[in-house]
């Protein structure tokens, strides 16, 4: 990690007179180098951006971002906030990136459980399924991510009509329109002890690492989890109480053509997850594989020495030592994850990339379509770096 | 050896050898100990065994046999009843048999198949070659472009009596070895220029080495080719253009470049300083330095991860479907557009997913094998 | 994943800024095009480029041996003959929906025989010209029967599959609205996956263009169960394209149909042209097969242009009869206007 140009041991002493303007002289060298191919390069994008120009005009085209507040007129299936195609470009394109956000984010959080099973599978003293975890391994990493996800898009519409749906568990149905799950009556109460749920769990991390900071002082262990239970669950249940505790279920039922009322979960969105979660997985289980396979058996003998029960090695031994080894790669799976959404316009998926795709067919703008997609990935994949590298700070410091 | 037998207690001859009994060695034994060793992992292994053969009889049924393997052709038209009429109980392979030189070859001229089969055997001996460490030296960069050279030349004709095909012919499995192999071999100088640029003295050139490194791999690939395809035409003066497949291929050059640099980052990181001191004491100058003790060192270290990243880019280049291209996947579902075989995604599927299992499986059987070797070297 | 340091998201940043800073830049007023010569680029290059669908049943796909036929790329052949008397002069470039424009504007192509929908802001902002209306067209629905709906209007509350970034889907919102409908819609962009999703029973009813429907329910295992509702909910007129400012060329493209239209109304087939070179006396059919009136060379080509289209490609009853009729499209309001169609040549004079 460390640069030869930051060591010092590499850097020559510095020359005692001025810089001579000879080729002869390092730096002089080194300026002129870096002059030239600022240079070259500045010259290629202005050529680049020149030309643009000019066929920019004489093709007609329009350009800027005007078109943003403009009618879409584009029909979006799932939105997590209220949409109808009289919104618009702006809002159409925000439903998109929450689109990409709401994959990303739950398949990261799968395929990070999934990937963890399959490598501890992997290691398993039992050969067949230490075997089985590892040809799934391997298919899964030897075929491309976009024939995985047309597969299960298929897959998932060999799946009966609605009328003939699936229906393992009173109120949950499974049919080629998706999958329905009973859900509640949403309500401002809900919101509120929602909100109570977040603020509580903060609260209860400040209380817990106040406990370690006075146990630190004192040597006094407090107990955190009465604290944290009451403020986790207790907290939102009060809001909830206190807001009247309303209580409707929403069970979905056949009405029409479909299924109304309750949770729905599209074919697009679960073909798109599963795909990206079964693919990542197989990455995620190496990983995990290799990580504790790092930590030497010592610890675990040593931990056992000290009379520590298994569960507790694995927590407080090997874990945090393995997850040393584990966060870098897992960085770039997570990442990969995200990017790898924008797969989803084959399928069918309105992601960002499905909607600024249509939008730039339908306005002609091209470099403005391409621009947004690049900055809402750019910007998603800085923020996942961004607390990885923060976590892996975190992790780290464990070392003395 | 010698040495146990030496220290052997002596056995009597004519006493026959007494083998270990059943119970510590042998597949009984084996079995106790890696199957059924206590009542859970007897419990996973018969529930496993039961999906196992279960999934295994459902998939020979389908394969093997309720499969249509061809079905007649009457007036040019295929007729395709029969299949219909399987319902899904069985596969209908006669998709393949009819359709299989359009997936393998796209839309090159029907009577010149053999030139991109030639290609397509071309590729995999540039591949074994590439894999064999004697040739490892500086002629395997000779090599490669003159196999390049004539698989272009072969692909394009023109010469030497071969008719002209042009680019928007060619289609099929040989493009996305094309895609993947020329790109790998162009990404590659300019990924070791820019892994060493991230690592130079000068700050305006490390910063535009980080500047492309980071902006390439925070977007998605697909985002690239849609430039390549969408955008790229709008930067070029007006009256020249370039084939939509030369476009696609700069794009995922670009991308590997970005990917490769860090690979080769990490080999550059991994030497060990000595290397760089001994080099500077011989006074050696910077590109004395770099090519003559740097980078051979630096890149054989990373000829795995290389590997990895090459398998990746010979699947990434099944997103060329996006923008229109026919690469083997494409040419796959193109297949099945005619109306007489619509509805046989299926069988389409599974044909083309072998195909870059059997790819995909070598190279990463090869690279796994090659790190063991390397680490063993390590180690020791 | 090597972690980012700060220097690189200065870098990042610096940019992004500096690329927000160049977009506005690029926002200036258009200039009117320079003419272009498309038709001396052609000659010179020996072959004409044509840009087709990527696949679409009837119109533009490659057989299993890898050669494009279809309706749209006998339109490419008929132009390769009209310039070089050789229907096999043409190279085909597969065009999806969102880089066919790029394609055309920038010059990768000739020209654009791929479905396209004639808009007034195609035609003016994006920078071309529509010479032909060679296939009427209009949206329709079309539902499985088993659903026992007669009207487009009975499908409130349903799920409707349709293709992104076409005028089919801002049709489908707008008529929507208009007829107070709500639906669920399934946008899917290739061909074959909404056809699929729609024929798996993922979407109540299936919307595009009404030969695509009959094409799609044509090719279905059992037709009967499927039924294109008699709803149509605009107007598709879809036609050829070329770049605008050259209008030596899109003459070429507007009358090689009026040709194979003329060449219909008048009984020359194929079959019969060489016949009714030698026989026909009718003066409209001497001066279309060249004999005399001279009007080739008005276009810039040979006097027998029409005549060798008819003879190496036929005239737009064969072809719409080779390729659209086994797909089971109708003539419908692309009949001849003697017949009641909307299809009409003007004079060859």
């Amino acid at each position: 990690m460390s640069d030869m140009a930051s060591d010092p041991r590499f850097l020559r002493a510095p020359p005692k007179r001025g810089m001579r303007l000879s080729w002869a002289d390092e730096r002089f060298r080194a300026i002129i180098w870096q002059v030239l191919i600022v240079g070259v390069v500045v010259g290629i994008v202005w050529w680049l951006v020149g030309n643009t120009r000019h066929n920019l005009e004489v093709r007609r085209i329009a350009t800027g971002f005007g078109f943003l507040s403009r009618e879409a007129g584009l029909p979006i299936a799932e939105h997590l906030i209220p949409y109808t195609p009289a919104s618009t470009y702006a809002r159409a394109l925000l439903v998109g990136v929450l689109n990409t956000l709401k994959v990303a984010v739950i398949g990261i959080v799968l395929a990070t459980v999934l990937g963890t099973l399959i490598g501890i599978a992997r290691l398993s003293k039992n050969w067949l399924l230490s075997r089985i975890a590892a040809t799934y391994i391997e298919v899964i990493r030897d075929l491309p991510l976009l024939l995985q996800l047309l597969f299960w898009y298929t897959a998932m519409q060999m799946l009966p009509g609605p009328r003939q749906a699936l229906h393992p568990v009173e109120g949950v149905f499974l049919s080629n329109r998706g999958l329905r799950l009973p859900w509640i009556q949403w309500e401002d109460a809900h919101s509120f002890a929602l909100l109570g749920l977040v603020a509580g769990a903060v609260v209860s991390v400040f209380y817990a690492r106040n406990a370690r900071a006075k146990q630190m002082q004192d040597g006094q262990p407090r107990k955190v989890w009465p604290v944290a239970v009451g403020l986790v669950i207790g907290l939102p249940l009060v809001i909830w109480a206190a807001w009247g505790a309303p209580f409707q279920g929403d069970i979905p039922a056949l009405r029409g053509f479909n299924f109304q009322g309750g949770l729905t979960v599209s074919p697009e969105y679960f073909a798109l997850l599963i795909g990206l979660v079964t693919y990542t997985a197989g990455f995620i289980a190496e990983i995990v594989r290799a990580g504790i396979q790092a930590v030497p058996q010592g610890q675990w003998e040593a931990s056992e020495a000290l009379g520590l029960p298994r569960g507790r090695i694995m927590r407080l031994i090997v874990l945090p030592q393995a997850l040393r080894v584990i966060v870098p790669p897992m960085t770039s799976q997570y990442l990969n994850l995200t990017k790898n959404s924008s797969l989803a316009v084959a399928i069918g998926y309105q992601d960002i990339v499905s909607i600024a795709n249509t939008t730039l067919n339908q306005t002609g703008q091209a470099i403005e379509g391409i621009a947004i997609i690049m900055a809402v990935y750019l910007t998603i994949s800085l923020s996942i770096s961004l607390f990885m590298n923060w976590y892996n700070a975190r992790i780290a410091l464990v070392e003395r | 050896m010698s040495d146990m037998t030496a220290n052997a207690p002596v056995v009597p001859a004519g006493t026959p050898s007494r083998r270990p009994p059943i119970t510590v060695v042998g597949p009984v034994a084996w079995a106790k100990a890696s199957l059924f060793s206590s009542w859970w992992s007897t419990a996973v292994t018969l529930a496993l065994i039961y999906l196992l053969a279960r999934w295994i009889v459902g998939f020979v049924d389908w394969a093997f046999l309720n499969a249509i393997w061809s079905v007649p052709v009457t007036n040019g038209q295929a007729q395709t009843q029969a299949c219909r009429a399987l319902n899904g109980a069985g596969a209908c392979w006669a998709v393949i048999t009819e359709k299989h030189r359009f997936i393998l070859f796209g839309t090159y001229p029907y009577e010149e198949h053999w030139r991109p089969l030639v290609c397509i055997f071309l590729f995999i001996g540039l591949y074994v070659v590439s894999a064999m460490r004697r040739f490892w030296r500086k002629e395997l960069a000779l090599i490669w472009a003159a196999t390049l050279f004539i698989i272009g030349l072969l692909m394009w004709g023109g010469v030497f009596g071969l008719t002209y095909v042009p680019q928007e012919r060619w289609g099929g499995l040989v493009i996305t070895l094309i895609l993947a192999t020329f790109g790998i071999a162009f990404a590659f100088p300019l990924a070791v220029l820019v892994a060493l640029g991230r690592r130079s003295k000068m700050p305006a050139i490390k910063m535009l080495c980080v500047v492309y490194v980071e902006l390439i791999r925070g977007v998605p690939l697909i985002s690239l080719l849609f430039m390549a395809s969408v955008m790229f035409p709008l930067f070029l003066p007006e009256g020249m253009n370039i084939d939509k497949l030369l476009r696609a291929q700069v794009a995922i050059i670009l991308f590997a470049a970005a990917y490769l640099a860090e690979v080769i980052r990490g080999g550059l990181q991994a030497l060990s300083r000595g290397q760089y001191e001994a080099a500077d004491a011989l006074g050696l100058s910077y590109w004395q330095r770099t090519l003559f003790i740097i980078l051979p060192q630096a890149l054989r270290l990373v000829i795995p991860p290389l590997v990895n990243t090459f398998i990746g880019m010979f699947k990434d280049t099944s997103l060329v479907l996006i923008i229109g291209i026919f690469d083997l996947l494409t040419a796959g579902k193109t297949a099945i557009v005619e109306p007489a075989w619509q509805g046989f995604g299926i069988e389409v599927y599974v044909f083309v997913g072998v195909i870059y299992f059997i790819f995909c499986f070598a190279m990463s059987r090869y690279s796994q094998g090659l790190e063991r070797d390397l680490n063993q070297h390590r180690v020791r | 994943m090597k972690p980012l340091r700060l220097a690189t998201l200065r870098a990042l940043g610096a940019v992004a800024i500096a690329t927000a800073a160049a977009l506005p830049a690029m926002a200036q007023q258009a200039a009117p095009a320079p003419a272009a010569d498309t038709l001396g680029a052609i000659r010179a290059r020996g072959t004409l480029i044509c840009g087709v669908n990527t696949g679409l049943a009837g119109f533009a796909q490659p057989n299993s041996q890898g050669a494009w036929q279809g309706f749209d790329v006998e339109y490419c052949r008929a132009i390769a003959v009209a310039i070089f008397n050789d229907p096999d002069k043409v190279r085909y470039v597969p065009l999806t929906a969102q880089n066919r424009f790029t394609a055309l504007q920038s010059g990768e192509v000739d020209m654009a025989a791929r479905n396209t929908t004639v808009t007034l802001s195609r035609d003016t902002s994006l920078g071309f010209d529509f010479p032909a209306i060679n296939f009427y067209d209009g949206q329709g629905f079309m539902v499985k029967a088993s659903l026992g709906i007669s009207s487009a209007k009975e499908l409130n509350g349903a799920t409707i599959c349709v293709q992104p970034g076409t005028t089919t889907e801002q049709n489908l919102t707008d008529w929507a609205r208009a007829a107070n409908i709500q639906f669920t819609p399934v946008v899917i962009e290739r061909v074959e996956e909404v056809v699929g999703a729609y024929a798996a029973g993922r979407c109540d009813a299936y919307t595009t263009d009404v030969s695509g429907l009959a094409a799609t329910r044509s090719a279905q295992p059992n037709p009967a169960e499927h039924q294109i509702l008699p709803d149509v909910i605009s107007k598709e007129p879809l036609g050829p394209f070329v770049r605008q400012g050259d209008p030596r060329f899109a003459d070429i493209v507007r009358w090689t149909h009026n040709a194979m239209l003329a060449a219909e109304e008048l009984g020359i087939t194929s079959a019969n042209v060489d016949e009714a070179l030698g026989a026909d006396a009718r003066p409209e059919a001497q001066r279309l097969l060249g004999k005399n009136g001279g009007l080739g060379q008005m276009l810039g080509l040979d006097n027998a242009w029409a005549a060798n289209i008819i003879k190496k490609v036929g005239n737009y009853g064969e072809i719409f009869q080779r390729h659209l009729a086994p797909i089971g499209i109708q003539r419908g309001p692309n009949a001849q206007w003697t017949n009641g169609g909307l299809q009409f040549s003007p004079p060859f004079r």
